[in-house]
């Protein structure tokens, strides 16, 4: 891959919004770098963030690299991608709501029922049921990635549990610490509002039955959990309690929590746990991690679970290519930001296609996360090309393929000075009364020269991202 | 007719329990076949929690008991008037699609034997169709009762030949849904005897969804379709998904069950 979008050299110039970082570059010698770098990292593993991103495994003790170049965007840049990810995450939404009531963009044609009622994660026990507010995905995690200077492509969503935003915030506290000086001389937009707006998105989903300030918790599969490290970090900047499945009791029409001072009901559950342990009486019996009779409270509108269980049907590679038709069909306006395109290989023409153009293609699994069960055609040898072809003739339902998008690269400190990486963002819209988005969210960047994976389990490392104010 | 039932379930734990939490799937459904008289569940030291009717018009209670107790009583007692609908489930409420019931499930998923079977029947319509499938369930395994047990799959039962109601709805559904029918387990309590003498156990059988009337009920156990005779509660993918009583104990203990179900027909 040689063409690609530099975000900070473009034709011959530096873009504006890295104006001030090449002096703050250019005065940087070696030695200060290497000594700030290993300042960062003490800092780091001093707070004991370590987790792998993403749910992607692997060790989780392995401290994730933090690249100090931040990745900047500009007032004008941002304010497109805000509007277009608060337009998706509405959308997104709104096609739950649909699926689990009438059906409407099925009815209408517009999306096959059966990639919807078929589904995995279609979940049969929500359906009927209307979550407070209305709201299935509580935290939208849109990827996106960036090919040219007013091109953004949608990667996927994720809106069951996304998980990352923790570094958002430790890499901005970090950065600020260590370089004030550039944080007076750029105007950044501030992210550290992110906990007090996930603790009033989660508030302003609390069920009907709750009359008070309500109680919000943290559900936790716990510590041995590789996101752990986030899920105490946001109870704690919320001031809300961290639990696990044994700290809680359903008893009645609402669910308690064990405290020394005796049983206090919980209005709000932030889970981290997956929809199939969440509660051995309606999901999998076998299930140590859950609140046995919780969905019974849930759909009796006793407790609000965030995000709703069944959200992952929206979340789906196959659904994903849907996602322009929902913005369409739900709101009557048209994408702000573009879809990949996508050959499903369930169909004839686009299976064939992709067969032919393996080598071309990036190729996923419908259900598979943290770039494993993928084959990135342009990086793959001729034996994992035809490994990975037996398997997609096989079953080509599984199966999505992509062009191998040339994903923006932003000067990242390498070990001979500075160097371009290529890097993707996700930012965490806040769904509940209203929506919200703080300017920012994670940009992953690939470490490896020419790499254009940056999953944290493949040599991605993360940086801070900027959005400079007006 | 007017049925009446008496369904008592009894747990009882060697080691006394600290609680126990039960969702059950105990009431009538609503449709036109069947008129609630009167239905009351009981649970001993029960205390009641939320109530709702999920997607499928299945109505759900939940129950919690506080330990410790070393044994837990669920009473059922009610009349129904029920009339003969052939098996059609008219006037229920549900809001789900028809295609979630197309899911294969682990007690239903197919094996060969099971395809071959689903293949066996040729018929000019879906409701043929669904009619021949449950007269080749009813052919393949044997009423039997012993041979099988809770956890036995449809696969299973249809390589043994024998079976209970339970395995005769699995493999029937298991045909059906490799058929592109739609279909589901349905819990229930049939007048089976008619001195009204107690069973051992509830019974279950089949709906198939045919798109010109509706979910039908097959009942390949006994080679018909539920009538006046059948009482419906709720249903699900398969046994466990539609259990009537789905519970768990926090215990170290050994647990036991004692059903008894007593369904008559009511003095006029």
């Amino acid at each position: 891959m040689t063409e690609y979008f530099n975000e900070m050299f473009h034709a011959g110039q530096v873009r504006a919004p890295y104006g001030r970082l090449q002096d703050w570059m250019a005065a940087m010698p070696a030695e200060l770098r290497q000594m700030k770098q290993a300042e960062a990292e003490e800092l780091f593993r001093r707070i004991g963030i370590t987790f792998a991103v993403y749910g992607e495994g692997g060790d989780p003790d392995r401290l994730i690299p933090f690249d100090m170049f931040p990745r900047v965007f500009t007032a004008r840049e941002w304010a497109r991608l805000d509007r277009g990810i608060r337009q998706r995450a509405q959308a997104l939404n709104a096609f739950l709501a649909d699926v689990y009531g009438r059906g409407e963009i099925v009815r209408a044609g517009r999306i096959p029922a059966d990639l919807v009622y078929k589904n995995a994660a279609y979940e049969k026990a929500v359906a009927g049921f209307v979550p407070p507010k209305g709201v299935y995905s509580h935290i939208v995690g849109i990827d996106l990635v960036r090919t040219g200077p007013e091109d953004f492509f949608v990667l996927e969503d994720n809106c069951r549990t996304p998980s990352g935003v923790s570094y958002m915030l430790e890499n901005r506290e970090i950065m600020m610490r260590m370089f004030p000086d550039i944080f007076r001389e750029n105007r950044i937009e501030p992210v550290d509002r992110y906990p007090d707006l996930l603790r009033r998105t989660l508030a302003s989903v609390a069920p009907a039955k709750c009359n008070r300030d309500p109680n919000i918790v943290i559900l936790t599969p716990g510590h041995f959990n590789s996101a752990y490290y986030e899920h105490s970090f946001l109870a704690d900047l919320m001031g809300v309690e961290l639990v696990e499945g044994q700290d809680l009791f359903v008893e009645g029409e609402f669910v308690f929590m064990r405290t020394t001072e005796g049983p206090r009901r919980v209005d709000v559950i932030y889970r981290r746990i997956d929809d199939d342990f969440i509660d051995p009486l309606c999901f999998r019996p076998d299930s140590m991690l859950g609140v046995p009779g919780l969905m019974d409270v849930y759909r009796s509108g006793g407790v609000s679970i965030c995000s709703a269980p069944g959200a992952g049907v929206a979340d789906d590679k196959a659904v994903y290519t849907y996602v322009p038709e929902m913005i369409r069909f739900y709101l009557g306006e048209e994408p702000i930001l573009q879809n990949v395109p996508t050959w499903q290989c369930a169909k004839g023409d686009d299976l064939k296609y992709v067969l032919e153009n393996l080598g071309e293609l990036v190729v996923k699994e419908v259900h598979g996360s943290g770039g494993y069960g993928m084959l990135v055609g342009p990086k793959s040898t001729r034996d994992q090309i035809e490994s990975f072809r037996a398997r997609v003739a096989a079953n080509p339902g599984n199966y999505i393929a992509q062009p191998t998008l040339a994903l923006s690269a932003s000067p990242t400190f390498v070990e001979e000075g500075v160097a371009p990486r290529h890097v993707d963002l996700r930012p965490y819209c806040l769904v509940g009364e209203r929506i919200e988005l703080v300017p920012g969210g994670l940009t992953r960047v690939a470490l490896t020269e020419g790499s254009l994976v940056v999953n944290s389990s493949q040599g991605g490392g993360v940086k801070d991202t900027w959005v400079l104010a007006e | 007719m007017k049925l009446t039932v008496e369904h008592v379930t009894r747990y009882t734990w060697d080691v006394p329990v600290r609680g126990v939490v039960q969702s059950h799937r105990l009431t009538p459904a609503v449709f036109e076949g069947q008129r609630v008289l009167d239905w009351e569940v009981t649970v001993s030291d029960g205390i009641r929690g939320g109530r709702f009717r999920d997607g499928s018009g299945t109505q759900i209670q939940s129950w919690a008991v506080q330990g410790p107790v070393s044994e837990v009583v669920v009473s059922v007692k009610g009349r129904v008037e029920t009339q003969d609908l052939a098996g059609v489930l008219r006037g229920h409420r549900e809001s789900l699609s028809p295609l979630v019931w197309l899911r294969d499930t682990a007690p239903t998923r197919a094996d060969v034997a099971l395809h071959k079977l689903a293949q066996s029947v040729e018929a000019p319509d879906p409701l043929n169709l669904a009619h021949g499938l449950a007269a080749a369930v009813a052919e393949a395994i044997a009423y039997q009762p012993g041979v099988t047990t809770a956890r036995t799959t449809a696969a299973e039962a249809l390589s043994l030949g024998a079976g209970v109601c339970q395995d005769h709805a699995h493999a029937l559904i298991s045909v059906a849904r490799l058929r592109d029918l739609p279909a589901r387990y349905v819990n229930g309590y049939l007048q089976a005897t008619d001195d009204g003498s107690p069973h051992e156990a509830m019974h279950a059988w089949a709906e198939i969804w045919i798109e010109s009337l509706g979910w039908v009920g097959f009942d390949a156990a006994n080679r018909c379709c539920p009538d006046e005779r059948y009482i419906r509660l709720g249903c699900g993918y398969d046994a466990p998904d539609a259990a009537p009583i789905r519970g768990i104990a926090r215990s170290m203990g050994r647990e036991d069950m004692d059903v008894r179900v007593q369904v008559g027909s009511a003095q006029q």
